[in-house]
């Protein structure tokens, strides 16, 4: 029984993560990002490291993702405000 | 270097190191199985120092030296961060406009932060008690705070996040891990022997001896290193504007 489902949350963090790979823009890549690290935190809590799990959920899902928004805002904004000088 | 010679070297690298991983997962114990001789013995030495939480135990007594490894390297990253997010010569700070905000968005917002805050604050003060320590609730407690920049705006989120206080925090966290590191070599053990307080009853808030103060450390630094490393990335994705013609 628990093997069964160690083995699912494995095949989901397979199916993320090649998701995150496959997905092209990166603000959609940080909400994937986020996803497959809450699938992370779920196999360390199946294989009984919630300690670890606590850590991925909080870096993994939330701090990583808001950093890689906050990054390709500020290279978006950067783009934009070229153009317009450029413009003008 | 040719472009053929390269992908050569590069293939015998990988090959190398593939064969090597092999080798070293054959002799593998199998997959889940009874005998772990490292957790046993982890357990009872935790047991004899009545600290509940084993791996809090592990983090902050029996390799309490890799945490204060760990911690230099969040500090000197952070301190990296703020260096390279200054703003620079040739930038000005534009004043963010506020934006409304999507009503269910600032209830759910306003509704989570005070949640997520004492989560954060409660996996911090029972790091040696159950699963989570100073690292995991210091995140949590830090990332809830920026809840506030969903739910109003950018400017309700600078008022409650002065960032001086928060970079003196941070520093005085790794000074106070420091401190109690030193504390036993003064008292005559050695540097970061937890053999200073009384270990008390087991299961509560204060057992554990050094345990839950280390635990306190890392959970002040690590609270204000995300703090001020979020607050260095906002500044440049909503505040910062470079010179135009510049």
């Amino acid at each position: 029984m628990a093997d069964a489902v160690i083995v699912v949350v494995l095949l989901l963090v397979a199916a993320t993560a090649t998701a995150a790979v496959a997905t092209r823009d990166p603000s959609r890549q940080a909400l994937v990002l986020s996803l497959q690290g809450v699938v992370l935190a779920v196999l360390f809590t199946v294989l009984q490291a919630p300690d670890v799990a606590l850590s991925q959920l909080a870096v993994g899902s939330a701090l990583t993702p808001l950093l890689i928004m906050l990054s390709v805002r500020k290279v978006r904004r950067r783009a934009r405000t070229t153009d317009e000088g450029g413009d003008g | 270097m040719s472009r053929r010679l390269r992908l050569a070297v590069l293939a015998v690298g990988g090959t190398g190191l593939a064969a090597l991983l092999v080798l070293a997962c054959l002799d593998l114990p199998s997959f889940g199985g009874r005998w772990h001789p490292y957790g046993e013995a982890a357990v009872r030495a935790s047991l004899d120092r009545h600290t509940a939480n084993t791996v809090a135990f592990v983090n902050f007594d029996l390799r309490a030296h890799d945490t204060l490894g760990e911690m230099s390297i969040l500090f000197a990253a952070v301190v990296g961060c703020v260096v390279l997010l200054r703003q620079a010569r040739d930038e000005h700070r534009e004043p963010p406009q506020p934006s409304d905000v999507a009503p269910p968005v600032r209830r759910y917002a306003l509704l989570v932060l005070p949640v997520a805050l004492v989560v954060g604050l409660y996996v911090v003060a029972h790091g040696q008690l159950s699963p989570g320590g100073g690292f995991q609730g210091g995140v949590v407690a830090a990332t809830a705070l920026h809840l506030l920049y969903l739910g109003a705006d950018y400017r309700a989120l600078e008022r409650v996040r002065p960032i001086g206080t928060y970079e003196v925090t941070d520093a005085l966290g790794t000074c106070a891990y420091l401190v109690v590191g030193l504390a036993g070599v003064l008292a005559g053990t050695a540097f970061l022997a937890n053999t200073l307080l009384p270990y008390g009853t087991f299961n509560t808030l204060s057992s554990g001896g050094t345990v839950p103060l280390l635990n306190a450390a890392i959970g002040m630094e690590v609270t204000s290193a995300v703090v001020v490393l979020l607050a260095r990335f906002l500044d440049q994705a909503v505040e910062i504007e470079e010179e135009q013609g510049s």
